[in-house]
């Protein structure tokens, strides 16, 4: 088909607006970069968006209670926001009317970017084949914060691995790139940032994207309609998960209805009662951000969930409506007592979230069903909140067992208790028998020990890659007595919670 | 010309903390690797078939339906191999495609040439492969009750090891267990073959060793040599991973741009990579140690075994280090050493940073810490007490003097300045009043033998060329994977001369410009082509010196060459204008280099003789976090004292220091390879196999190179090989977490801890020190 401008994927790089049209809706920013435009700077190291080689920037107009870096440059309220994102996994559609930087972005003339300077001064490159994305991760660091420091450096570039430096370099080079000269080509200036914003809004589009095999619905009605009349069509977010179908699976996909234009499910919003309620287009970032601020007790969960590039696409209730036995969101949520709006032509229904998950990968979701929102209440001050992960890996790994409990005191006595898991079953479940063993029994040892015997009537988890049944089984029965020590002493009790010898 | 007097004047490049060559290209993207070659527009996608099976009689495969995808243009079998269908270096025993049997899950059986790698990897799978399955040993353990191994096995025997077992003061027995490594270099295998005239083929390959690819192309394809050119510029990453097996894939492709006779780029995406390519060999060792009542060694008996999975590759060599380190820094008077090399059903496993080294000191660094528990008494005091020493204290069990030992003046060093010992004291306090959270401390030593112990590879060549403007073209047999080798070796030949170093460029790895080159490996890189080059330089210094001495009627010590100028006798011109001045006197501006390492010879059959040329050594304290309810685990402090002789360049020496013991932790604590019951690996993605995160940095890292402390041996500027003893500096971490662990239990316990010690593994362990076991655990706590 023709490229007309209505149906060309259009975005801008390096100031020009790129219009591409006759690709497969699958195409990936990596493949296209690559692969058409020969622009080879950013590297496929793993194609599933787990080694960030492929990480590059998307700028897009935020607005100023967004959050993040900086004040409005617009009367509008407008600022420019660049994140990381991993361009293996991608979907070239879904960068449309937004502002792509790649490591080739960056440099002006020979002049090297800040970012790229402290890499080079601090030998931060060895043999340089994960470079281009770590420069592309602290890029991001570099517009979205003014003084850097190594806990924000340490943050941002959870995503990139590298396999010769041992990243001492790297960290140095991220606390060192605020010290050098702002770039000319890279100011960080208003002015600057007016015309990105300028260029972003002439690429706003009357009509939806449409080019064959994929459909970007501007508003719920239309979302609603689409799946009705095509009830085999996928539904893509942030595809963090769907790019792995095509990357790693080799799938023909049918058509996409894409999320992420749909006015009504980019909010995040808190409601009259207090709830929370993070539309179906949040990206993860945006969602713990909120979910966070309410329940600090998930800190550590939002943190280690996934990568910066996987939460800068990937979206909350993407994971949620994904229902993977071992995604991290869920045992948080149905531990909070969440619940989901479903939504299937004009009939809309709730549902506490446990409920959504049936068996494994089967959801209470009918076909031409999606999820709306997902709605998180505030745990009150009686109740004590605790989110556990374990894995290999401290960063960015999927959990062997992640396990939340929000568990109600009053006077002493447990009076409600929600203790959720994955990784135990085929579906984040909660542990009903372990629940039961704690409510109305004082908050003591002896409870919960009982609690995490009880764990065993429970859950029979598999043995896998990730850790045997038997572990799994110990470790979350350990990490019931660890919530009942840490909230009884008042205190961490985690390896980073240990001294360290001066 | 080597009575020439060496070149002084300019020292100020050698030593000095230059940046990577290639360091402004990484940043922007510019550097080129195999992937991002423009290729012409005939070019074919190649991907691999492989078995899904880990032993199998092959009954047929049938690959009609491959050819029937729309884009596929040819696959290759083993009948399409015109000559010998094998890769394997030292045994003949790897297939490039599995012809009647399969071996391991992940085996290549053929190749598809599409006209998109997405196009060649669908139709890969379409293939039909009738097996008839035969049962697989797919563990150490099974394959010695088996029988089954790739090679002999190798018997180390020193004096009387059973006499004095029997006769020990104390005796202990033990096991260590380690797990096997994937490489993980972020650029996967790679391969591009471009058919030339007259059958030959120029071939850029991802390989740390251009000439193996060279032969191994050459033999497969009945072609000789001299009509296969192999280059690469520089890797994303090898670390032994592209040692052996490049040639495999550079092969495959080779076989598909002979028959198609097209342009053939074959790139192993992570998933193939990982399952089809070799990894580091997982050990075992069953030991039996008798000792003193300070802890001194008086006996020492270990069944080694090594997991080398179903072919050799380069297993004997890997197996004969891990023997040739299991002394470690200690002196061991009776000992024996019985080495397995198993066969199993899973991928051939191959040459890893360290190269059986780490395995063989895990198994006495084990032994030692057993010991220090058993008696009650600190590990380093032990450790010490183990230490080489003087005669006859300084031989190892396969005959070769420790003449260069530092162990003392490293230790000290360490020992005071890591403040070792008030530490070690504050962490007993904290683990008597902390019963969830334990620490642990370890101090380890690490003595790494440099040289390939086989004699032959020692040796390099270089080629210089100094053009007439003045600008020095290098190029040396070695090949440039991240580790600065390039770098290193253009500070060399710019000192030469006394030039700036960006008059000297260093030109792509390639065949036909350094013949019959080793693999850039056994941390070699530096030492050999260093002076190869040296050499080469030598050889045109000389030239000019000469030439300058007939035009201005000097004697050569009245010409040097200093900051990018040529001093002759009072003048001074540039070294352009020497160079010039020698061109038009037609004297030749071009040279070779050769090196070969001095003094080392080896018995390979006798497992004795020299086989390194010196020694490296480090010593590191880790100090770690352990969570007794989980099994977790914090690196929280290390601190690194590290031997490079004189740095040639202090900046890249760190960085191998650093991200050596890196990915030394990696190995031992979050990287674990897993296979299922039926032999398939399953974490074979970054999603399933974790290596080191930016956070797994520990924030707490002090780590210097040992000042003044030239290599007694003559080797380039007096440094040292630095590419893999680092990596061993980890095992100070793996025994700090066993050393949290022991404060679990009982005064004298032994933690049963195997490696990888991932939180599973650790919480083990811990249980295993227990009494009351995993359901009561820990009832009585926690009534704060």
């Amino acid at each position: 088909m023709s490229g007309t401008p209505a149906n060309a994927i259009r975005f801008l790089l390096d100031g020009d607006v790129v219009e591409v049209a006759d690709v497969a809706p699958t195409t990936t920013v990596l493949e296209w970069l690559r692969e058409h435009r020969h622009r080879t700077g950013t590297k496929e190291g793993c194609a599933e968006g787990d080694c960030g080689a492929c990480t590059v920037v998307l700028g897009e107009v935020a607005h100023e209670i967004d959050g993040g870096r900086g004040a409005a440059v617009t009367d509008g309220g407008e600022r420019m926001r660049y994140r990381a994102i991993n361009a293996c996994i991608r979907f070239l559609p879904t960068i449309d009317g937004k502002e792509l930087v790649t490591v080739e972005s960056l440099i002006d003339g020979d002049a090297l970017h800040p970012v790229q300077q402290a890499m080079v001064d601090c030998h931060a490159s060895q043999c340089g084949f994960c470079t281009p994305g770590f420069v592309m991760s602290l890029f991001a660091l570099y517009q979205q914060q003014d003084n850097t420091n190594r806990a924000h450096v340490v943050d941002a570039l959870a995503g990139n691995l590298c396999r010769c430096t041992g990243y001492r370099p790297i960290i140095d080079a991220g606390c060192a790139m605020a010290n050098y000269p702002a770039p000319q080509r890279w100011s960080r200036a208003q002015g600057q940032d007016v015309a990105h914003i300028d260029a972003l809004h002439a690429l706003r589009r009357e009509r939806a994207l449409e080019i064959p095999g994929f459909v970007a619905p501007r508003n719920l009605d239309e979302l609603a309609q689409t799946l009705r009349a095509q009830p085999d069509a996928l539904l893509l977010a942030g595809g963090t998960d769907v790019g792995l179908w095509v990357t790693k699976h080799l799938r023909e996909l049918p058509t996409l209805v894409y999320l992420g234009e749909v006015r009504e499910l980019q909010n995040v919003e808190t409601r009259a009662d207090g709830v929370l309620r993070i539309g179906a287009a949040v990206p993860l970032t945006d969602a713990w951000s909120a979910i966070v601020a309410r329940v600090p007790a998930l800190t550590e969960l939002a943190q280690r969930f996934a990568s910066p590039p996987v939460r800068n696409s990937g979206t909350l209730v993407g994971n949620i409506a994904n229902g993977s036995p071992i995604g991290d969101a869920m045992p948080a949520l149905i531990a909070l007592g969440a619940t989901v709006e479903l939504r299937r032509g004009d009939a809309t229904r709730g549902l506490p979230l446990e409920a959504l998950y049936l068996d494994y990968m089967k959801k209470d979701l009918a076909r031409d069903e999606f999820v709306v929102a997902v709605d998180v209440p505030t745990p009150s001050a009686a109740t004590h909140v605790a989110c556990y992960k374990l894995s290999k890996r401290i960063d960015q790994d999927i959990s062997a067992v992640c396990a939340a409990f929000a568990v109600e005191v009053e006077n002493e006595r447990i009076v409600a208790a929600r203790l959720a898991f994955g990784g135990m079953a085929a579906i984040p479940a909660r542990a009903q028998h372990a629940e039961a063993a704690l409510i109305g029994h004082a908050f003591d040892i002896a409870s919960f020990d009982l609690a995490a015997q009880s764990l065993g009537d429970d859950f029979k988890p598999l043995s896998d890659m990730r850790a045997s049944a038997a572990y799994r089984l110990q470790g979350a029965q350990n990490l019931l007595r660890r919530f009942h020590r840490e909230h009884a002493t008042r205190q961490a009790l985690r390896t980073y919670s240990a001294e360290v010898s001066p | 010309m080597n009575d020439l007097p060496a070149q002084r004047d300019v020292g100020a490049r050698i030593g000095e903390p230059v940046r990577h060559e290639s360091a402004h290209l990484h940043v922007s993207g510019r550097a080129m690797y195999l992937d991002d070659i423009e290729l012409p527009p005939s070019t074919l996608h190649a991907a691999f078939g492989i078995s899904r099976v880990a032993h199998a009689r092959i009954k047929c495969i049938d690959l009609s339906d491959v050819l029937a995808i729309p884009g596929v243009v040819a696959v290759a079998t083993a009948q399409d191999v015109p000559g010998e269908n094998n890769y394997g270096g030292i045994v003949h025993d790897d297939p490039i495609f599995a012809e009647g049997l399969v071996q391991y899950a992940g085996q290549p059986l053929f190749a598809v040439a599409a006209t998109s790698m997405t196009v060649a990897r669908k139709a890969a799978l379409k293939a039909k492969i009738e097996y008839e399955e035969l049962p697989a040993i797919l563990e150490i353990r099974s394959a010695i009750a088996a029988g089954s191994f790739v090679i002999p096995s190798q018997l180390l025997a020193r004096g009387r090891a059973r006499e004095s077992l029997a006769d020990a003061a104390h005796r202990l027995q033990g096991t260590m267990t380690v797990g096997g490594q994937d490489h993980f270099y972020l650029e996967g295998q790679i391969a591009i073959a471009l058919p030339g005239e007259d059958g030959t083929l120029h071939v850029h390959a991802s390989t740390q060793h251009p000439t193996e690819v060279q032969n191994v192309i050459a033999h497969a394809l009945a072609l000789p040599a001299h009509a296969i050119v192999v280059q690469c510029r520089r890797m994303g990453g090898g670390f032994g991973g592209k040692e052996s097996q490049p040639a495999l894939i550079a092969a495959a492709a080779c076989v598909l741009a002979r028959k198609t006779n097209r342009p053939i780029k074959l790139r192993l995406e992570r998933d193939a990579d990982m399952l089809i390519t070799g990894k580091r060999h997982g050990f075992i060792a069953d030991y039996d140690v008798g000792f003193d009542d300070t802890g001194r060694i008086t006996a020492f008996a270990v069944m080694l075994a090594s997991n080398c999975g179903y072919s050799a590759d380069l297993s004997g060599p890997v197996n004969d280090r891990a023997l040739c380190h299991i002394d470690n820094a200690y002196y061991i008077e009776n000992i024996e050493i019985l080495n397995h090399r198993c066969k199993t059903h899973t991928v051939s496993n191959t040459a890893f940073r360290g190269f059986g080294g780490p395995q063989g000191m895990l198994a006495i660094e084990q032994a030692i810490d057993d010991i220090a528990r058993t008696l009650q008494l600190d590990p380093l005091t032990v450790r010490r007490r183990n230490y080489y020493g003087a005669a006859p204290r300084d031989v190892t069990p396969y005959g070769q003097y420790v003449e260069d030992n530092i162990l003392e003046r490293l230790t000290d060093d360490l020992e005071k300045t890591s403040r070792y010992h008030a530490r070690r004291a504050e962490i007993v306090r904290w683990n008597a009043a902390n019963s969830v959270i334990k620490r642990g401390i370890a101090f380890t030593p690490v003595k790494f033998g440099i040289s390939f112990n086989a004699t032959v590879f020692n040796q390099a060549g270089a080629l210089v060329h100094i053009y007439t403007d003045g600008s020095v073209l290098l190029n040396h047999g070695g090949t440039e994977m991240g580790q600065g080798l390039y770098t290193k070796v253009a500070q060399v030949v710019a000192h030469e001369f006394g030039l700036p170093l960006s008059a000297v460029r260093t030109s792509a790895t390639d065949t036909s410009k350094v013949p019959n080159t080793s693999a850039t490996a056994a941390s070699s890189g530096a030492d050999l082509n260093g002076k190869a080059a040296q050499a080469a330089c030598q050889t045109l210094r000389a030239r000019l010196i000469e030439h300058a001495c007939k035009t201005h009627d000097v004697e050569p010590h009245d010409v040097h060459f200093v900051d990018g100028a040529v001093q002759i006798g009072r003048e001074r011109m540039t070294f352009a204008q020497l160079v010039q001045s020698a061109y038009q006197a037609r004297i030749p501006l071009s040279a070779t280099g050769f090196y070969a390492t001095p003094k080392i010879h080896w018995d390979r059959s006798r497992l004795n003789g020299r086989p390194f040329f010196y020694f490296a050594y480090g010593v590191a304290v880790s100090e770690v976090a352990v969570d007794t309810l989980t099994g977790e685990t914090q690196l929280t402090r290390v601190d690194i004292l590290h031997d490079v002789g004189e740095s040639l360049n202090p900046a890249i020496d760190r960085g191998q220091i650093e991200g050596g013991f890196l990915q030394g932790v990696g190995w031992l604590t979050n990287e674990e390879l897993w296979w299922n019951a039926k032999g398939e690996l399953k974490t074979h993605a970054p999603s399933t196999y974790k290596i080191p995160s930016v956070r797994d940095w520990p924030r707490h890292a002090n780590v210097r190179i040992l000042d003044e402390a030239p290599n007694p041996e003559d080797t380039i500027h007096r440094s040292k090989a630095v590419g893999e003893p680092p990596l061993m500096l980890a095992i100070s971490t793996l025994h700090a977490i066993r050393d949290a662990i022991a404060a679990c239990g009982a005064a004298g316990a032994i933690p049963d801890l195997a490696a990888p010690a991932t939180p599973e593994s650790v919480l083990r362990a811990i249980s295993s020190l227990l009494p009351s076991g995993e359901g009561a655990r820990r009832a009585d706590e926690g009534k704060a």
